[in-house]
């Protein structure tokens, strides 16, 4: 199969870790070559955090600037940064609209980014942009509302709802899994 | 759920998406490592997390997070010279405090086998510096295997105990950030469990273990000796690859991370050199190394950090008289930063401009780089809000390694120098000779207490110098995921007998003790005012559970209420404190220069409320329902 490499980012405590460990398991049930790779260390405290995921290569997990088909942020901020470093021309922004200031602007010296930057930034590098927000019963399951648009929208090819379904209950605790499915499935 | 325990403790053949630092953790299973030490550090702690998932009643291994590296070094040490296979891992610059003992390993007769796992931090991810332990090998006479890979990782280690076992030498296992958070499937072999004896084998007649007077000498004969032997043993090892490419004049020598990275940026060139990728970086393949330069017109070292392979190779060209062209780093750049894809196009451009066609455009992001922050509730903030508004502005603060090191970005600007675990007290001291106008204040974490901040401490109380010490004592290692430390009350088999910080301080001899809970802002204020203005040493114990770990902990608990705390819009006199001297980043500004409380982020702790001038800020229940993610 093709390359297609996926680039993720986010804000420490977002759930990042479990969003791209699912797309590996997701990918690797689909019978796809897949390695992927988190950023973090400091992260964890409220910094940025990145992580890589390469389908249909094994050569190395880290993808190049510039080249991912698709890419995923779980912040507006970030998903702007994300999208002028790493979206590929002719690829997928999906992002969750919600904002976690930078310091900078809560100490007032530079402006939200808003979705308008970002719808901005997607229509010079000729990406589409699907921003995600929706009602969830926990914040904490914004990572898998991304995942349910990508299940829907089919934005890895060759990997399915199914796919991703079992890939969850690789990863969750059953008292987690259920409410996460739900969302999974719309 | 998979369970990481059940999977690790698997007895048939298996394949399964895992960790760099997973894949080692299985691998110490498989090859009967009994005895294994640490202190938590990033890239490693993983091992760790891995290794503790086993329930303690089934792990065939004792392990233990040990004080601070060198403690760890020396109890693997010890178990190797009981006949037990032991492995010892942490950071890169945990080495630097391993030393004192590190270097005295191949010195001995390791019964055991020793394998020492260090996560180098190319980039300098979440390390102080980016320095290359190869360095450190060389001093040591120990033989380096680097993996690329999680799968390489797993086989690596198994190469490196096979070969410590039967030399009775430590061997190291270079790890690198991206290859111990490196995931891909790995596939596993079968592994039959094995009782652990209980006999102590140590013999003092298969020493000398003493290394005093002309025993020194010969025992590092014999180290120098056996890495010879090593030498010879893997020059022709499995665990170097030679890929073919298409121009047969080229050729480059790279080992690691790097290694994938440039067959990654090949896939562009139509042109593409051989490689040899070594898998034993030290001692170097001598003749693995001489015939690939011989058979290559140039040859690129392709060589993440340092230039440690770039030398030995040249001088192994000059020895033996090889006039291939070799090219190593050619400007500083060179050694900086991790071998990403991007890195090696770039490196390999600047000697072979034409090789990889530039037809990537520039990218660069327009926003500035978000910075790690303390979370929300984190006492360090309480604490570091309230010490400021005591000190003078031309006092001077001394930071440490932990959390409380974020203390240094704005808006607190709290702790201006940063050497190393545990150096605050030593360095404030320092700074407060010969100086009576500026107050000096240290900080310290309570891990970085017990692994190497007491020596800075004696040496205050024992020299009495003249500054304050500030604990910022969270009951944790929090930096690195929550691991348990001498003062916590638990360790990595169960529950343990807490060491107080407070009867440690009396204990070593300190007089001038007080303590407060960071939340208590105002009494925390009074205290590190008294605290400085005393002639001699004083120590605050600036206390408060890290509520990271707390809010995890409350969330998993059925009933839990989700609180948050909210401005009264009324009220709010759009003062700013809480957004930009507190700073807690839940708070968030709108255009009209509102502030309004994000309720993803908050956690309800109030520790805000009493920064408020105007008194316009409360706290207000959320969602109920505990025990979800």
């Amino acid at each position: 199969m093709s390359r297609f490499d996926i680039y993720m980012s986010g804000v420490g405590g977002q759930g990042i870790g479990l969003l791209s460990e699912a797309i590996i398991r997701a990918a690797d049930y689909a019978g796809l070559a897949v390695c992927g790779v988190d950023t973090h260390g400091l992260a964890q405290r409220g910094g940025m955090v990145e992580s890589f995921v390469r389908i249909g290569t094994l050569t190395t997990p880290l993808v190049r600037k510039g080249s991912a088909k698709l890419v995923l942020a779980l912040e507006r901020t970030e998903a702007l940064r994300a999208v002028e470093l790493f979206a590929a021309p002719g690829g997928t922004l999906l992002y969750y609209d919600t904002c976690w200031q930078p310091l900078s602007v809560r100490l007032g010296t530079e402006k939200e980014t808003s979705a308008e930057d970002v719808a901005a930034a997607c229509a010079r590098l000729d990406v589409r942009v699907i921003p995600v927000r929706t009602e969830l019963p926990d914040v904490r399951m914004q990572n898998v509302a991304l995942l349910a648009v990508a299940a829907k929208e089919k934005l890895i090819p060759g990997v399915g709802v199914e796919h991703y379904e079992k890939a969850l209950a690789d990863l969750l605790p059953e008292r987690a899994l259920q409410g996460n499915l739900k969302v999974l499935k719309g | 759920m998979k369970s990481l325990g059940d999977m690790l403790l698997n007895t048939g053949p298996f394949s399964e998406i895992v960790l760099g630092n997973t894949a080692l953790a299985r691998a110490m299973i498989e090859s009967g490592t009994e005895v294994i030490a640490s202190y938590p550090g990033s890239p490693t702690p993983e091992i760790g997390a891995a290794l503790m998932s086993v329930p303690k009643e089934r792990r065939p291994y004792y392990f233990e997070f040990s004080t601070n590296e060198k403690v760890a070094t020396e109890v693997a040490c010890g178990a190797s010279l009981n006949g037990r296979p032991s492995c010892v891992f942490f950071k890169s610059v945990g080495l630097n405090v391993a030393a004192d003992s590190f270097v005295q390993l191949s010195l001995l007769e390791l019964n055991g086998g020793l394998v020492a796992i260090l996560g180098d931090d190319p980039g300098a991810n979440s390390s102080q510096n980016e320095q290359d332990n190869r360095h450190i090998a060389r001093l040591a006479y120990i033989p380096v295997l680097e993996p690329a890979s999680p799968a390489e990782a797993y086989t690596f280690y198994l190469e490196a105990m096979k070969l410590s076992r039967k030399r009775k030498m430590p061997v190291i296992l270079r790890m690198t950030t991206h290859v111990c958070h490196g995931k891909e499937k790995v596939s596993f072999a079968g592994w039959t469990p094995r009782p652990i004896g209980s006999v102590p084998a140590f013999d003092s007649s298969a020493g000398p273990s003493i290394p005093l007077t002309t025993r020194a000498l010969d025992m590092k004969r014999r180290a120098i000796a056996r890495l010879a032997e090593v030498a010879q043993e893997t020059d022709g090892s499995p665990l170097h690859e030679l890929r073919e490419g298409n121009d047969p004049s080229k050729g480059v020598i790279t080992a690691g991370l790097p290694f994938r990275s440039l067959v990654d940026v090949l896939e562009d060139a139509a042109e593409k050199p051989d490689i040899l990728k070594l898998g034993v970086v030290h001692p170097l393949p001598k003749g693995l190394v001489a015939d690939f330069l011989r058979s290559h017109a140039s040859v690129k070292v392709l060589e993440e950090l340092d230039d440690v392979l770039e030398r030995e190779i040249k001088a192994l060209a000059f020895d033996l008289g090889i006039r291939t062209v070799i090219v190593g780093k050619t400007d500083p750049e060179d050694w900086i930063g991790e071998y990403t894809p991007d890195k090696v196009a770039e490196v390999l451009a600047k000697t072979w401009p034409s090789l990889v066609p530039r037809k990537r455009a520039e990218r660069a992001a327009t926003l500035a780089p978000r910075p790690p922050q303390m979370c929300p509730g984190c006492g360090h903030r309480s604490a570091f809000h309230a010490i400021k508004q005591t000190l003078a502005k031309e006092d001077i603060t001394v930071a440490d390694i932990g959390c409380h090191t974020l203390g240094f970005l704005p808006p607190y600007k709290m702790g201006e120098v940063l050497l190393s675990m545990g150096h605050s007290t030593g360095t404030a001291a320092g700074l407060s000779l010969f100086n009576t106008t500026r107050k000096v204040v240290a900080f310290l974490g309570d891990s970085t207490f017990f692994h190497a901040g007491l020596p800075g401490i004696v040496n205050a109380v024992f020299n009495n110098h003249n500054l304050t010490l500030i604990l910022m004592e969270n009951g944790t290692t929090a930096m690195t995921g929550h691991q348990d430390h001498a003062g916590s009350g638990g360790n990595a088999n169960g529950p343990a007998d807490a060491i107080p910080v407070r009867a440690v301080l009396e204990g070593l001899g300190v007089k001038s003790i007080r303590e407060a809970d960071t939340y208590s802002q105002a009494k925390l204020t009074a205290m590190v005012k008294e605290a400085v203005a005393e002639e001699g040493f004083s120590v605050v114990i600036a206390r408060h559970p890290c509520m990271l770990k707390y809010t995890r902990e409350q969330q998993r608990t059925p009933g839990y209420v989700r609180k948050s705390v909210n401005i009264d819009q009324e009220k709010c006199d759009k003062l700013h404190v809480c957004v930009e001297s507190f700073g807690c980043p839940s708070f968030q500004r709108d255009e009209e220069g509102r502030v309004v409380v994000s309720e993803e982020l908050c956690i309800g702790d109030g520790s805000c409320i009493q920064t408020c001038p105007a008194k316009a800020i409360g706290v207000k229940k959320v969602q109920e329902g505990g025990g979800k993610a």
